[in-house]
């Protein structure tokens, strides 16, 4: 038997009995920021396959939610921040070892080429739409004349935001159940798969639906992939990584993982994806909404497990 | 240098004084607190164990919060004390999670806040509050590359240990068993 107390009182609120410091905002962030990579990623992608009259949605349509979702999830960071008048010290330096740095230098980056992406394109959506003042005409032409450099930033610097939506939760070893670098991947591919299922609720034509339902088929196999190697790895680590995923395995947050993310949000919507490709008649909406509603699932689970696993000591 | 701090579970009674002298000396706000003693008790009945243990910041020399803060707020003082710049802090709580230890907390203005091993006092001459005030003296401060200060003294004579050094933080809080 082992008991402890704490006789003192540690009375940090938010600290004790339990971690809870990350609440709905970043979570809500992480959703944002991963469906505005998975949405840019696949922009760039077909742009530089030079697809993007064939996937017109995807080039040209999805990315204008891009800065959308950007904008949306920094006012969602920027709500978590508790001394949020120094925010910009962010900017006054370069940490690589900080993984929040690096997020804040990769949404510097990001956001500002999803809007030009977007004005880019604006004309698909408005086709009246006029600049009016000649400074912006001469603006957009220029990036006209640097689409394609353009494009290969948007490609990397969406990897980049997609991949560090996980590594903000992997790096941190103090809570076990993030402290794995299939996070890193498996929030990536649940950002790929909810632009791709955005890019499929958008598309009006066929082909390019099928392109993305396949995608988002392969997208949804590899998260499956890597949440089985997350608990193999967890499974045969250290205790304290035991008892982390234990709360996955018949612990508080059981039934939510695998009912909301891996059974709502990965199962159900591949197999409408895959019945549709054979010829079905499934209203698209449903996979898409379940396939976003895993997403969503899939980080505020992680977050709130996260929080509640710890070492010993 | 190396500030590091020894205490020894077998003189602590767990009177919560350091923790009062710590609110006191630092204005700590009404609520929270930068030290607390935990009391662990182990085995079965009748043969039951327990150790009492007054827990801070183990001022890390490979400190997770200083690696993951993105502004540098956190960061390595003289002697390896880890300090908190206050107006580079932007109140993310990265480091807040990133400690296995628990020792962080957001300050009510906004800030992240913790101990300090009483650097102000240190530079002074005298020890942190804790040290000073503890009625049993259970507590050791010193600097760890000085072979005759009180801490290396004591940590040369007795058994002790860290908590969770397997986390790979070199945590500077030593108790002795």
């Amino acid at each position: 038997m082992r008991e402890e107390i704490i006789v003192s009182g540690r009375n940090n609120p938010l600290i004790d009995p339990q971690l809870h410091v990350w609440h709905w905002e970043i979570p809500t962030y992480l959703f944002l920021g991963g469906l505005a990579a998975g949405l840019l990623f696949f922009a760039a992608l077909y742009y530089l396959r030079g697809k993007e009259n064939e996937y017109r949605t995807a080039v040209k349509i999805a990315p204008m939610l891009a800065p959308i979702a950007l904008a949306l999830g920094l006012i969602a960071l920027f709500l978590d921040l508790h001394h949020k008048l120094y925010f910009w010290r962010l900017y006054t330096t370069i940490r690589l070892e900080s993984p929040m740095s690096w997020g804040a230098w990769t949404l510097m980056i990001v956001t500002p080429v999803s809007i030009i992406w977007s004005a880019l394109h604006i004309k698909e959506l408005f086709p009246n739409w006029d600049w009016k003042f000649d400074f912006a005409k001469e603006l957009i032409g220029f990036f006209q004349k640097k689409k394609k450099v353009l494009a290969w930033i948007m490609l990397i610097s969406s990897a980049i935001l997609g991949v560090y939506t996980g590594i903000l939760f992997s790096a941190f070893n103090a809570r076990p159940l993030w402290n794995t670098s299939i996070m890193g991947p498996l929030f990536l591919a649940s950002g790929l798969s909810a632009g791709s299922a955005v890019v499929i609720w958008m598309s009006k034509n066929h082909a390019e639906r099928k392109r993305f339902a396949q995608l988002d088929l392969m997208i949804i196999g590899i998260e499956l992939f890597l949440i089985i190697h997350m608990f193999m790895g967890f499974l045969a680590s250290t205790q304290v990584q035991i008892d982390a995923v234990n709360l996955f395995l018949g612990g508080p947050y059981t039934a939510q993982f695998w009912g909301f993310v891996v059974i709502l949000g990965m199962i159900v919507p591949a197999i409408l994806e895959g019945l549709e490709l054979k010829g079905y008649k499934i209203p698209v909406a449903i996979p898409v909404v379940l396939v976003l509603f895993g997403s969503v699932m899939l980080r505020f689970i992680i977050s709130n497990a996260g929080q509640a696993s710890r070492w010993l000591y | 240098m190396r500030y590091a701090m020894a205490i020894d579970t077998k003189k602590c009674v767990g009177c919560s004084d350091c923790v009062v002298a710590c609110q006191t000396e630092n204005d700590v706000p009404i609520g929270y607190c930068r030290d607390w003693v935990v009391e662990i008790t182990n085995g079965t009945y009748p043969q039951l164990e327990t150790e009492l243990r007054s827990e801070r910041c183990n001022h890390c020399e490979n400190s997770p919060c200083v690696r993951c803060c993105p502004t540098g707020a956190s960061h390595y003082s003289e002697g390896g004390i880890v300090m908190v710049t206050k107006n580079e802090c932007i109140g993310c709580s990265a480091c807040i999670t990133s400690c296995p230890y628990d020792a962080r907390f957001v300050h009510p203005e906004g800030y992240v806040d913790k101990c300090t091993f009483c650097l102000h006092r240190v530079k002074k001459g005298m020890k942190p509050a804790c040290v000073a005030v503890c009625p049993t003296k259970c507590m050791y401060f010193g600097d760890l590359d000085d072979p005759r200060s009180e801490v290396s003294e004591v940590l040369k004579k007795r058994k002790y240990k860290t908590l969770i050094p397997e986390a790979g933080t070199k945590p500077q809080l030593y108790f002795l068993i």
